[in-house]
């Protein structure tokens, strides 16, 4: 009654351009292996790893698409290692994977991605309204499909933070990552504003806190984001509107206040964000803002996954703070 | 002598998936200074792979449904090997935790009158599993992690703990890791430690499970003295992916068949029917036209046998397989393409039409999927008292899939999320209160330290030996081939030995690449833990003669009734004097394994079992 062990097919063979070195350098490496059918990025490393190179560091978990961490720049194009097969790639042609590059390398195809952690710390929680005589006696809250669904689009974020790597704002200006939240934090402020319970009005913090001022909508997170969030267009855009309306609309400023679901300003809501809490514990010279040494030959986008920053000649990072047109 | 930091904590939470988050957030909630230690990155814990839902008897979608009814559900799907105290605790406690969720975030799809909606699953009587599409894992380990950030918990992330430390009296009192990212090493003092590691599944070739899920909770808490049980209880899943190779094993979500989908052999046909065992025959529809009618109402019909236990289907699938109506790649068809609409498919199973689509070039709402069994999740682990969670050493507790007991042999689906929040939040209080009580310093043994981190670093310093990758591949292959879903007496005792070779291999393991984010290395330490799981699952395997729920033996292919009143005890019974084996921990040839009563069910439990149907 043993079980059955089915091995692959073999054919030809796959060359791996991989990087290998640390925040003190590196270079890529070439690794030339069988190629098997149906295989992925991530199945490849792993069998570099399994024969040539033990220590040929690479960060994954779930190998499914749903965990988020085995993220890197392969053949320039920031995505999962483990949703990108190898048969959709360029044939005959050497496969190049390279870390992300908008975070430092702890080594290989490792970057320090504590930047991200640093910056929920400072998104303030949901603080849900209190339930209805109704509710109470239902057990729960209620909540309409159509309007959790908003919410639900990016709450599907798996955190790989590929559209924080592939946002020019942090990718090639490290000074702007101390007041800037990335798209991923973004869709998560957005998800808490849309979020039917929640009574924190976040519209001043994003805009003062977290920079959405510096996002020049050129759609770099969305073409990216393994999940298809539509981040730019169902989060960043919607949530300049509400910030230029909540700075220049008196009518509007009126009206929100006069609804029943009234919102805490954003002093309120920014006394709850945990930042000032004990910080997560880090690995010495791991993080807590001090960026170590980039690297030296960095990987570039060899083909660029998205089209120019948008063309209005400021898009150097350094984004005038409203952009909104 | 290599150097290590050191920290101190009241409650330190080994684990970051749903068990430890909640565990974690109980802790500090009442007060306590609590650190969370995870292996991975926070957010990134095998929680998030769970996909269909968690079973709470919240009656949102059926009032008649209630929490004795899910006892009884759980217990009858556990084949009674449950603690029942457990399954009574999670049933009655689940629906407070689903709702507190919500309060901290969770948004679950609605039902038309706006409360959360619940999905059919396998074992269970009514539609019970709140859920969000398929993505559920996601949304509890997402609003617990903001949860634990909102509430300033620390978290040390890619830490890897090697071993528990106990003070003189050996009481459980922190423990000794390593940083992945640096190599350093750590200890961290604590004055009660919660073990939240989650499953073993990494140790077998084809499974669910990511490279996270080596045991180390198991493994640690046993050579700390603990003791485990049930560890022969090994869930596969009826519904892996098979095909392309490489993605064998990924899980495909119960909710495919609770949302309608059926199992079909290579003729085409709808092969459940001729399964159905005798214990679910009455509640089990007997024709095509029945079971469809149930979908849509369950009191129209009876309940389709694509819903029955997971153990049943995954053993069906297997029968029909080795009958030959299998599909080309060795699983057979899971379809829902023909059943609902396209539309509603990719409303309800978003993450399955991607995982297909892109992985296998499959396109689920045109085409049917092929599946079969994969290892998934471990119902034994460490034994607990059901109330607080404690094991069986002071100063340790455990919860989520590192407990056993809940699940008797085996789990329902959705029971596993529900208990990680059931649990993790009594362990949080369990070691809490533990904390809270107990008086003096606590003194470590700097012996104990230095042995785990002398022996951690060994490999380094062997100019030869072998690749830790290789024993792992043979150890999965071991464990694929003699201790998988089928098992038989010759073959156990052959694994057995295997499991003695490949410790004495891996005693022997050569490294290089320093300790800094070395793959290598981080397998050649969780090694000690794979090797002593599957050593655990192995003897009760060859131990308990008889088949049920996930142990299924094919010289004793019938339940025994008298094996019904036992579980099989794994322990080493003095591990500071034990053998050593691989890496300074206890050899594998010093654990025992005993048989020992199940917590007897008082009458009016027992009674629960019946009238509720």
């Amino acid at each position: 009654m043993a079980g059955e062990i089915i091995r692959s097919n073999q054919s030809g063979e796959v060359t791996m351009r991989l990087w290998r070195g640390d925040d003190t350098g590196g270079e890529f490496v070439e690794y030339v292996m069988p190629a098997q059918e149906g295989e992925v990025v991530l199945d490849v490393i792993h069998r570099v790893q399994a024969t040539e190179a033990p220590d040929l560091a690479c960060r994954w978990n779930c190998k499914a698409g749903k965990c988020g961490s085995c993220s890197a720049e392969i053949n320039g194009r920031p995505a999962l290692m483990c949703m990108t097969r190898m048969d959709t790639l360029p044939q005959g042609e050497a496969v190049t994977v390279a870390p992300m590059r908008a975070f430092p390398i702890l080594r290989d195809l490792v970057t320090d991605v504590s930047y991200n952690f640093e910056v929920a710390k400072r998104i303030p929680p949901l603080s849900a309204r209190e339930k209805t005589e109704d509710e109470e006696e239902a057990g729960g809250y209620r909540m309409a499909q159509i309007d959790v669904e908003r919410s639900q689009e990016f709450r599907k974020c798996i955190e790989c933070f590929l559209c924080q790597d592939v946002c020019h704002v942090v990718r090639d200006h490290e000074e702007n990552k101390t007041a800037y939240a990335g798209p991923r934090f973004f869709i998560r402020s957005a998800e808490l504003e849309m979020h039917p319970l929640d009574t924190n009005d976040r519209r001043q913090l994003l805009q003062e806190d977290q920079g959405l001022g510096k996002c020049n909508i050129t759609k770099c997170c969305t073409e990216v984001c393994p999940e298809h969030i539509k981040i730019t267009d169902n989060a960043i855009i919607p949530l300049k509107e509400r910030v230029v309306d909540a700075k220049y609309d008196p009518v509007a400023w009126l009206g929100r206040k006069i609804r029943n679901r009234s919102k805490r300003t954003a002093d309120e809501a920014g006394a709850e964000a945990p930042s000032s809490g004990p910080a997560a514990v880090m690995p010495p010279g791991g993080a807590h803002g001090v960026p170590l040494p980039h690297l030296v030959d960095a990987p570039v986008l060899a083909t660029a996954p998205v089209g120019p920053p948008a063309a209005d000649g400021d898009t150097d990072g350094a984004a005038s703070d409203d952009t909104t047109a | 002598m290599t150097e290590y930091e050191s920290h101190e904590f009241d409650v330190v939470i080994i684990g970051a998936g749903g068990a430890g988050l909640r565990a974690a957030v109980e802790a500090q909630t009442m007060g306590l200074k609590t650190a969370v230690v995870c292996k991975s990155l926070l957010g990134k814990a095998h929680t998030v792979m769970a996909e269909g839902g968690m079973a709470a008897a919240m009656g949102n979608v059926y009032p008649e449904d209630n929490w004795k009814v899910h006892f009884r559900d759980t217990m009858r799907g556990g084949k009674l090997l449950n603690n029942y105290r457990m399954a009574e605790l999670h049933a009655q406690e689940a629906p407070d935790r689903v709702r507190e969720l919500e309060a901290w975030g969770a948004l679950f799809d609605r039902t038309e009158d706006g409360l959360i909606l619940q999905r059919d699953f396998g074992g269970h009587r009514y539609a019970r599993l709140a859920h969000v599409g398929d993505r559920t894992g996601l949304e509890l380990i997402r609003t617990m992690q903001q949860k634990a950030v909102a509430d300033g918990m620390e978290v040390f992330m890619e830490l890897k703990v090697l071993r528990l430390l106990h003070d003189a009296d050996g009481v459980v009192s922190g423990l000794v890791g390593y940083w992945r990212p640096t190599g350093t090493f750590v200890v961290i003092k604590a004055k009660s430690v919660v073990m939240a590691t989650g499953g073993v599944g990494k140790s077998w070739m084809y499974t669910s499970n990511s490279w996270e899920s080596t045991g180390d909770g198991h493994a640690m808490a046993l050579w700390a003295g603990a003791d485990l049980i049930d560890m022969e209880c090994i869930q596969f899943h009826p519904t892996g992916m098979v095909w392309p190779l490489s993605v064998r094993g990924i899980l495909v979500t119960e909710g495919v068949r609770g949302d309608g989908g059926v199992l079909r052999n290579s003729e085409g046909t709808r092969f459940m029917f001729d399964y159905v065992p005798d214990m679910f025959r009455a509640e089990t529809a007997d024709s095509e036209d029945e079971a469809d009618m149930w979908y849509d109402d369950h009191t129209a019909g009876r309940r389709p046998p694509e819903l029955l236990p997971r153990d049943e289907v995954a053993r069906s699938i297997n029968s029909e397989v080795k009958a030959g109506r299998g599909s080309p790649h060795g699983g057979v068809y899971l379809d829902i393409a023909t059943r609902r609409t396209a539309e509603d498919i990719r409303r309800r199973l978003p993450s399955m039409y991607h995982q297909f689509k892109e992985l296998a070039g499959v396109d689920i709402t045109a085409e049917a999927m092929e599946v079969g069994p994969t290892c998934h999740y471990i119902m034994g682990g460490v034994r607990v008292d059901a109330d607080s969670t404690a094991a069986t050493v002071p100063g340790l507790f455990a919860a989520g899939e590192v407990a056993g007991g809940m699940h008797g042999a085996n789990r329902l689906g959705g029971n596993s999320l529900s208990d990680l929040l059931v649990f993790g939040r009594r362990a949080g209080l369990g070691a809490a209160e533990f904390a809270s009580t107990r008086t003096g310093g606590i003194d470590l043994d700097e012996g104990q330290i230095r042995a785990a981190i002398d022996a951690a670093v060994a490999p380094f310093e062997r100019e030869s030996g072998e690749n830790p990758y290789d024993i792992q591949q043979d150890l999965q292959e071991t464990m694929q081939r003699l201790v998988g879903i089928i098992r038989t007496g010759s073959e156990l005792e052959e694994a057995l030995v295997k499991l003695e070779e490949l410790e004495d291999r891996a005693s022997d393991i050569a490294l290089t690449g320093g300790t800094k984010y070395n793959p290598g290395w981080n397998l050649t330490t969780d090694l000690p833990s794979m090797l002593t799981v599957s050593r655990c699952t192995t003897m009760g395997a060859l131990n308990r003669k008889e088949s049920r729920g996930g142990q299924t033996r094919d010289d004793f292919p019938k339940a025994d009734p008298e094996m019904g009143k036992v579980n099989f005890v794994e322990r080493i019974p003095d591990p500071s004097a034990a053998r050593r084996g691989v890496g300074g921990t206890p050899s594998v040839r010093s654990i025992t394994s005993q048989p020992e009563a199940v917590p007897v069910m008082p009458d009016d439990m027992k009674a629960l079992l019946e009238e509720a149907l």
